[in-house]
């Protein structure tokens, strides 16, 4: 069952650029063709053995399932080559540079995994005895506390799921001490174009109504366009801070106090953090609450699109409505966990509970382990080698690409660039797809929304010299052939598992589960 | 500083080629009273590999590991034995440290795993569609009952009084800001949940009705009559499964009716890690596709006519539509997902049922063991393999003194609804394949001791 053709399984190999050979099973030498479990695995088989166990009898009633599910099992080999095989067609981080910018594609080291997996902390259970988890808290503790120290907040919110989980989280503490002061009318929430998408997404979901506030021709916030918005219908503003034209916004202590003034709150997307950790805290900038992205700045691994964790640090205005749970550490070393069964009358203002449980604990370990490795020293260089690669990849292709802010000062820890120059019916897209054919995962593309064609390159700092000379190279001259218009870019990638994805189709007509007829046969 | 590749040298290079005199000037842009001269104080300084394992050794030393002691906790967080394939596999740098499939050229290892994810979850919740998970079972939730508004246009949520107390919390909680109008209740000591209550409390304002199946005394009750009311009113049936191993041996919620299955999938191949990071199972009606939450994966076809996969649907979004989004998730949990899916495959059909199997027959047997104790009485009936029981004392100091002995006896209601009185006496115990009977034997000794 575990090859291919022992299954009957074909791949749908119609055509094969120019002279190669078809081969019978689809494959081309190591880039394997795999099948979907469902065309290999069959009911009976199963990878798994299971122990014996005490039986009583059957206490199910009337609800003994009658109908067989549908999963095919695969043995135990089997499923291993199949995953291993799919694994080989994805792009990772351990593969090389992986510059997506706003992102923050950075080396994830392997000791953040080993201590996750550590049976105190990934065999424990949320809901045992505080008494018997005191290190697990410990864990909470210790983070939150350099959380706090790094921003220079009061107070931090460790529960969030994800970066969009935290911006929630933040803007519902606005939305508490508006409403603790009586001023729950002020339903406006400012955000600036540069902001990132979940920003006015977040801020609509909770139901405040979003105004934008423009960019100015240097690709900061127009901070004399947003004091002029400001007044008594206005809850606060989300910012984000290094902002995603890849600057630092140098006025955001101005913005604060000015909001401060006019008696909103301040939410600063932490999303950037990686750019300024161990050089700015955002407590000293008048922010009042900021979501941090563990992963992102904090190394724990993106695992093709999460899970992610979104503590947010609060300041002392916002400390007070905070969600549960949270840790106490007391005098004598040991933490309780403050949740419904113990808050009382000691936090009587959070806002409630956002999610079962404690947060993302594996996160946690990993983010902590990070953050003892590189010390308050290390962090430090952090930041200060994203910057500098960042402003390196800048200067060495502002002659290939267009770079719209290039004369705005240095940049962060991300470059902008954009497609100004293209000939017509050559976009950035074309530049993404022909550096896939260079062995590197292209950068965001179309955003941000600022810049028509906006290309956005985030090196990091776990990137060496080396390594970021042969980027420069491929994109510069990828650049180079969009704009002489050279066709084959059009075409492109042409060395990826799979050619130029056909997006439209799968929106019009949505196959979101497997089907016995497949859809590449429908289409014929 | 082993994370950082640059040399001294390679940074005297590479400042002179931005024409900068040092890293610090790269931050001219900051207001000079918010910059930091050196190191943060209070902070240590960079530590070895080995020094680093030490310090986070020594606290998870601290902690009371499950697997090394009986152990009968469950609440929407089970112990179940997870292939040692599973977390090899997810440890391949390919799945781990790649980002979310934005290049789908060069993602479809990604891409084809969450399309196989979504067919097993579909399956096996018994609905049409499923999303490509997330974040936990409990914010699933909450994402299901602002589906069901969007769908309906009505705002009254009903959940049942057997829903998890975290999950009808982060209900609540949310309700608040968003406008929602949510009902909630507490359970009883008794052998039968509210099917008959919410049926009656349903009216035309309502917008869904939210049950958990089993629901968090453990008790399983068909959902039928249920889900047919809600559709003579015009409302949703929400099904909240937190243990979605039951569903090998008992009906689907989808088979049943219900409109939106949620679930949180940690059961399958995450393991307990504290509480997080879990997985949110998130299924639904074909023709509410286009109002469900979350990452989609479409199948389709590439330049040269070959099968591919790519995230799809996404003008639903947050990060394409802004404020007009149907939902605040942005990412999900891909990697718990590769986990859940790798599981379920290494399981199959044949593999899912005898582990549910082996699950309710090894509690069936223990609840056998424990009503022979003095001063326990079994308040569920029909279950699954999670049951409460009745203790003549109050839970929780009794769960904290046999903690004391090394043995995690079950979830105390008094811990998850503090101050209720009613249900202060009420313990629930999990039995999974990992109990031992011997394990049972210790902990209905612990318990014939403690009550006496």
């Amino acid at each position: 069952m575990n090859a291919i053709n022992q299954s009957g399984w074909k791949p749908e190999m119609n055509a094969v650029d120019g002279d190669a050979p078809v081969t019978t099973t689809g494959n081309r030498a190591l880039m394997l063709e795999e099948p979907l479990i469902f065309q290999i695995g069959t009911s009976e088989t199963t990878g798994v053995d299971l122990p014996e166990v005490p039986k009583g009898a059957s206490r199910l009633g009337s609800l003994a399932r009658a109908k067989p599910i549908g999963l095919p099992g695969l043995s135990e080999p089997e499923t291993v080559r199949h995953y291993t095989r799919l694994s080989r067609q994805n792009y990772a981080i351990d593969l090389g540079l992986f510059p997506l910018g706003s992102c923050t594609m950075k080396h994830n080291p392997r000791l953040n995994e080993r201590v996750a997996r550590m049976p105190g902390f990934a065999d424990i259970h949320p809901l045992q005895p505080v008494d018997t988890v005191q290190g697990a808290l410990g864990v909470i503790n210790e983070l939150a506390f350099w959380l706090i120290d790094l921003t220079g907040m009061h107070g931090v919110a460790m529960s969030p799921k994800a970066g969009a989980h935290g911006e929630l989280c933040g803007i519902l503490c606005i939305k508490a001490a508006l409403e603790a002061r009586g001023e729950g009318h002020r339903k406006i929430i400012l955000v600036p174009e540069s902001a990132h998408g979940t920003n006015p997404a977040t801020a609509a979901f909770a139901g405040f109504t979003v105004e934008n506030i423009p960019a100015t021709d240097e690709g900061r916030v127009d901070t004399e366009a947003l004091k002029s918005r400001l007044g008594p219908d206005v809850a606060g503003v989300m910012i984000t801070n290094p902002n995603t034209c890849g600057l630092f916004e140098r006025d955001l202590k101005i913005i604060s106090d000015a909001v401060h003034e006019a008696g909103g709150y301040v939410y600063c997307d932490g999303a950037n953090f990686n750019a300024i950790v161990g050089r700015v805290r955002p407590g000293d900038l008048g922010v009042d609450a900021m979501h941090i992205n563990l992963h992102k700045t904090f190394s724990t691994p993106h695992g093709g699109g999460g899970p992610g964790s979104g503590p947010v640090v609060l300041s002392e205005a916002l400390s007070p409505y905070g969600p549960l749970p949270f840790t106490e550490r007391y005098g004598d070393g040991h933490i309780t966990l403050v949740e419904e069964e113990t808050v009382g009358d000691r936090h009587p203002d959070s806002f409630g509970r956002m999610t079962a449980f404690h947060g993302q604990m594996g996160m946690f370990t990993r983010a902590l382990t990070y953050i003892l490795s590189h010390g308050a020293d290390g962090l430090r260089q952090v930041s200060g080698d994203a910057v500098l690669n960042a402003n390196y990849v800048l200067r060495r292709l502002e002659g290939a690409l267009a770079a719209p802010f290039a004369k705005s000062g240095p940049c962060m820890h991300e470059a902008l660039f954009s497609d100004d120059g293209f000939p017509a019916g050559f976009s950035t897209l074309d530049v993404a797809k022909g550096l896939i054919d260079e062995g590197f995962h292209p950068m965001t593309v179309y955003f941000p929304l600022v810049v028509h064609g906006a290309m956005l390159v985030e090196p990091t700092e776990t990137e060496s010299k080396a390594a970021l000379d042969q980027f420069i190279d491929a994109l510069g001259s990828v650049a180079e052939r969009a704009k002489a218009g050279d066709a084959s870019l059009k075409a492109a990638p042409h060395y990826a598992p799979r050619r130029r994805l056909d997006e439209t189709l799968a929106a019009r007509k949505p196959v979101l589960v497997w089907k016995e007829a497949p859809l590449v046969q429908a289409a014929e | 500083m082993r994370y950082l590749p640059l040399t001294d040298a390679d940074r005297t290079d590479m400042l002179r080629v931005i024409g900068a005199p040092s890293i610090d000037t790269l931050f001219a842009d900051v207001p000079e009273a918010a910059r930091l001269d050196g190191p943060i104080e209070g902070l240590p300084l960079h530590a070895s590999e080995l020094s680093v394992e030490r310090h986070m050794a020594a606290l998870a030393r601290q902690n009371l590991v499950a697997g090394e002691v009986p152990f009968f906790l469950g609440c929407g967080a089970y112990r179940h034995h997870v292939p040692a394939s599973v977390d090899h596999l997810i440890q391949r740098g390919e799945f781990l440290t790649a980002y979310t499939p934005y290049q789908p050229e060069i993602a479809q290892g990604t891409l084809q795993m969450l399309f196989e994810f979504q067919t097993q979850v579909a399956r096996l919740l018994g609905t049409d569609v499923a999303n490509a998970s997330m974040y936990d079972g409990s914010t699933a939730c909450w994402e299901a009952i602002v589906m069901a508004r969007r769908v309906t246009r009505r705002a009254k949520a009903i959940l049942s009084n057997g829903l998890h107390p975290h999950y009808v919390s982060v209900a609540t909680t949310m309700a608040k800001f968003t406008g929602d109008d949510v009902h909630a209740s507490l359970p009883e000591l008794a052998p039968e949940g509210d099917i008959d209550a919410l049926i009656a409390a349903i009216d035309d304002e309502t917008s869904c009705v939210v049950v958990q199946y089993p629901d968090i005394l453990g008790r399983i009750a068909d959902l039928s009559a249920l889900a047919a009311a809600c559709q003579a009113k015009k409302a949703l049936l929400v099904a909240v499964v937190t243990e979605p191993v039951a569903l090998g041996v008992i009906r689907s919620p989808g088979e049943m009716g219900a409109d939106i299955v949620v679930g949180e999938g940690q059961s399958l191949g995450v393991g307990l890690q504290f509480g997080g990071p879990y997985v949110g199972l998130f299924g639904c009606k074909e023709k509410y596709v286009r109002q469900m939450p979350g990452r989609l994966c479409g199948e389709t076809v590439d330049a040269q006519g070959k099968r591919g996969f790519v995230l799809t649907l996404s003008t639903r979004e947050q990060h394409i539509r802004r404020e007009k989004a149907t939902s605040n998730i942005c990412t999900n949990s891909g990697l718990c997902a590769l986990a859940f899916s790798i599981h379920m495959t290494l399981l199959g059909e044949a593999g899912l049922r005898g582990l549910a199997e082996a699950n309710h027959l090894a509690a069936s047997a223990a609840t056998d063991r424990l009503a022979q104790v003095p001063g326990v009485e079994l308040v569920t009936p029909t279950f699954f393999n999670e049951f409460t029981l009745k203790l003549s004392k109050e839970a929780r100091p009794i769960v904290r003194e046999l903690a004391d002995r090394r043995i995690l006896a079950g979830v105390s209601l008094g811990r998850l609804y503090p101050g209720v009185q009613a249900l202060e006496r009420g313990l629930v115990v999990a039995v999974t394949e990992t109990a031992t009977g011997d394990d049972v034997e210790q902990l209905a000794a612990a318990l014939e001791e403690v009550l006496a």
